[in-house]
């Protein structure tokens, strides 16, 4: 956990801090609410990408294989529940079936990617799996023909949100008396997904699995001459990263109701990738915590880029999306240069990249 | 047989773009084993400062012929190339030698982001229309009045690129600051005993690499009439893999790879839609019998697909001959 005050030893802390977090985290959408309801749709936005940058992080952080094409992954869950919950094909399945199939594809292709890679050093890797990312885009914007598979740039509209029975996620309704938006609702699923994924990943982190992963990013011969069954641990990396990516894909079709080959550019890999590396690769917290920066701040930006460029210039002179872009690359080159093992280091990148780096 | 040899000729004026820009990549691999990921961007600024240049030079009448006022922005765009690439070097690699593989790789991104977004506040959102200055000349290379044509700019750009790999493969091999490159290649502590500033190599390789990604930019623009601030990530990714498929850190390789790409890309895209036409099966089911009847051309995958080939190739040569095909096979450094 966090060690910004030291809770050892002192279970009522400890207690009271996380009944604080739980309550802020339960009132957050009736306060961003009153704000403005848009808000509250980023805020599910920000948990989708600590989802994604969670799953990234088992590929990157844990295994150490650096994924450029993880939002491939993501596209592959996104068309999975787009095409069996949308009236393109006429099927309206409910969630619960298509997130473990949305999953299970992903999965498959996480394996395909990760196959024939599996031999290859980091830096190949890297490349082969941007080139796969964009091998699934133009897949997608060119599968309309001869038979409209994803209808192409155009992309897939009116897809099914969530429901269970006759409770829609979309829709408003009471509870108790409290109304609750249709983001709202999505809030509180992704947040209960999002605890689910962290649990699993903390879980994962100290498994047999989690150091087997450790071992390979630490020394990939060593960790075979060990008798890790490296290239099945790298696969699995590769499947699980791939299925979190596939679920996360399916929520943000249900949550958006409309995608297209637009959303799943190379772009998208690059800053989930940032998400990772400024929060600390392998170190779980640090990249929920780079995540919600990351997501956060452009939405920011929006608000005030503007406005005080106004104020000083008497004109718009760069767009927030530009800014954004340059604060992306900025961040990555920075984090890099001065502090390689991220916001929150995980303990054994820390000693990792310092070392090598005197010892360099 | 015209369509095949049309083909096989912008094929190889493609690849010997792909093949100035691979051998960027390649030069840096070699000597300090290091994707330059943001070399594609320096082809791009290349492109782009040529463009303003041509722009500016015919905008205000200047009495020189086309081709001199191309030369020129090819002259202006390679400095500035140069600088880039030299700023490149200095900021995000140089402090980085020595770490982690995945570091330097990071900071290629970050900085590949941060150029493409720069070019995009100076030379806007917007694809560029380069100048058509230099008249284009089909010259027909059969007795077939429609048959397959080389263009005066192909014969340019095949020259031209020519020329540049001769000139880099004599200052590899017959100059001193060659010899310094290829020893620095081979064991820079060594290199730097024998007296060589191995900075400085490392950093005229960076440069040298950077003035034929802007002739490749010029190059590109001139030909496909385009310029856009997203274009060198592709031409960077699509170089990258030529530099591969020769073998990286191969200077041969990667011209002859670039030259297998740029074909192996034009063959594809001008024969994938012919041959996976499904209409070609229509014997074996009824129901595409109808539907080709109503339209021959039911493909599977079109010439829209140009740009996976690359990606394929990459793949497959990194699976089967990872040293790629004039590389050596090198032990796995990881």
């Amino acid at each position: 956990m966090l060690q910004l005050v030291d809770v050892k030893g002192r279970p009522a802390l400890a207690f009271a801090g996380l009944v604080i977090v739980a309550v802020a985290l339960a009132v957050l959408p009736f306060v961003l609410t009153g704000i403005g309801t848009f808000w509250v749709r980023i805020t599910n936005l920000a948990i989708l990408y600590c989802l994604l940058a969670l799953g990234l992080n088992i590929v990157v952080g844990f295994a150490g294989l650096l994924d450029l094409g993880y939002i491939a992954f993501y596209a592959v869950g996104a068309y999975v529940y787009a095409m069996l919950a949308s009236p393109h094909f006429g099927l309206h399945l409910p969630f619960w079936i298509i997130l473990p199939i949305g999953a299970a594809v992903a999965c498959v292709f996480g394996v395909l990617l990760g196959a024939p890679t599996l031999k290859l050093r980091g830096d190949y890797l890297a490349i082969v799996t941007l080139g796969f990312g964009e091998i699934i885009r133009i897949f997608l914007n060119n599968l309309s023909q001869p038979i409209n598979i994803t209808s192409g740039p155009q992309g897939i509209a009116r897809i099914d949100p969530f429901r269970i029975g006759t409770f829609d996620f979309s829709r408003t309704s009471s509870i108790l008396g409290l109304t609750f938006t249709g983001p709202m609702k999505y809030y509180y699923l992704l947040l209960v997904v999002l605890l689910v994924v962290i649990a699993i990943n903390l879980r994962l982190q100290d498994s047999r699995i989690g150091r087997a992963w450790e071992a390979i990013r630490e020394d990939e011969v060593a960790a075979r001459a060990m008798g890790i069954n490296t290239r099945n641990m790298k696969l699995l990396a590769f499947a699980m990263g791939a299925s979190f990516g596939g679920i996360s894909g399916g929520m943000f079709s249900a949550i958006q109701g409309f995608i297209s080959p637009e959303s799943f550019i190379l772009v998208e890999s690059i800053m989930v990738l940032s998400m990772v590396v400024l929060g600390g690769m392998g170190n779980v917290w640090g990249v929920v915590i780079g995540a919600v920066l990351l997501s956060f701040a452009p939405e920011l930006l929006r608000e005030w880029v503007g406005p005080v460029q106004q104020a000083v210039f008497g004109r718009t002179l760069l767009d927030p999306e530009v800014i954004r872009m340059l604060l992306f690359g900025l961040a990555l080159v920075l984090m890099m240069l001065f502090r390689p093992a991220g916001i929150l280091p995980s303990a054994l990148r820390k000693r990792e990249l310092e070392t090598r780096r005197t010892a360099g | 047989m015209d369509i095949f040899l049309q083909q096989i000729v912008n094929g190889l004026t493609l690849g010997c773009v792909y093949a100035v820009v691979a051998l960027g990549y390649t030069m840096v691999y070699g000597i300090i084993q290091l994707i330059n990921f943001a070399h594609g961007e320096v082809v791009m600024i290349g492109a782009m400062t040529a463009y303003s240049v041509i722009v500016a030079l015919t905008g205000a009448q200047v009495p020189l012929p086309p081709v001199a006022i191309v030369l020129v922005g090819a002259l202006v765009a390679m400095p500035v190339c140069m600088g880039v690439g030299y700023a490149l070097e200095r900021t995000a690699y140089r402090p980085l030698r020595g770490a982690p593989r995945l570091a330097p790789l990071i900071t290629a991104i970050g900085l590949s982001i941060i150029l493409q977004h720069l070019a995009m506040i100076v030379w806007t959102r917007n694809p560029l229309s380069y100048p058509q200055i230099i008249r284009q000349v089909p010259i027909h290379l059969t007795g077939n009045p429609d048959g397959a044509t080389i263009t005066n700019v192909q014969i340019a750009i095949i020259v031209a690129s020519v020329m540049m790999m001769g000139a880099l493969l004599a200052l590899v091999y017959r100059t001193k600051l060659g010899i310094a490159m290829r020893a620095v290649a081979q064991n820079p502590s060594i290199a730097g005993l024998m007296g060589i500033d191995i900075n400085r190599v490392i950093a005229l390789t960076f440069v040298i690499g950077a003035a034929l990604g802007a002739v490749a930019g010029v190059m590109v623009g001139s030909y496909y009439g385009i310029a856009h601030y997203q274009m060198g990530a592709l031409l960077g990714l699509k170089a990258f893999s030529a530099a591969v498929l020769g073998g990286i850190g191969n200077l041969a390789g990667a011209m002859l790879g670039g030259l297998l790409l740029g074909v192996i890309e034009a063959l594809g895209a001008g024969y994938v839609g012919e041959l996976t036409n499904l209409c070609r099966l229509s014997g074996w089911f009824d129901a595409l019998a109808q539907r080709c009847a109503s339209d021959p051309n039911v493909t599977l995958f079109g010439s829209n697909y140009q740009d996976v080939f690359a990606f394929i190739v990459l793949i497959l040569v990194l699976v089967f001959r990872p040293s790629g095909l004039l590389g050596e096979r090198v032990a796995d450094r990881a």
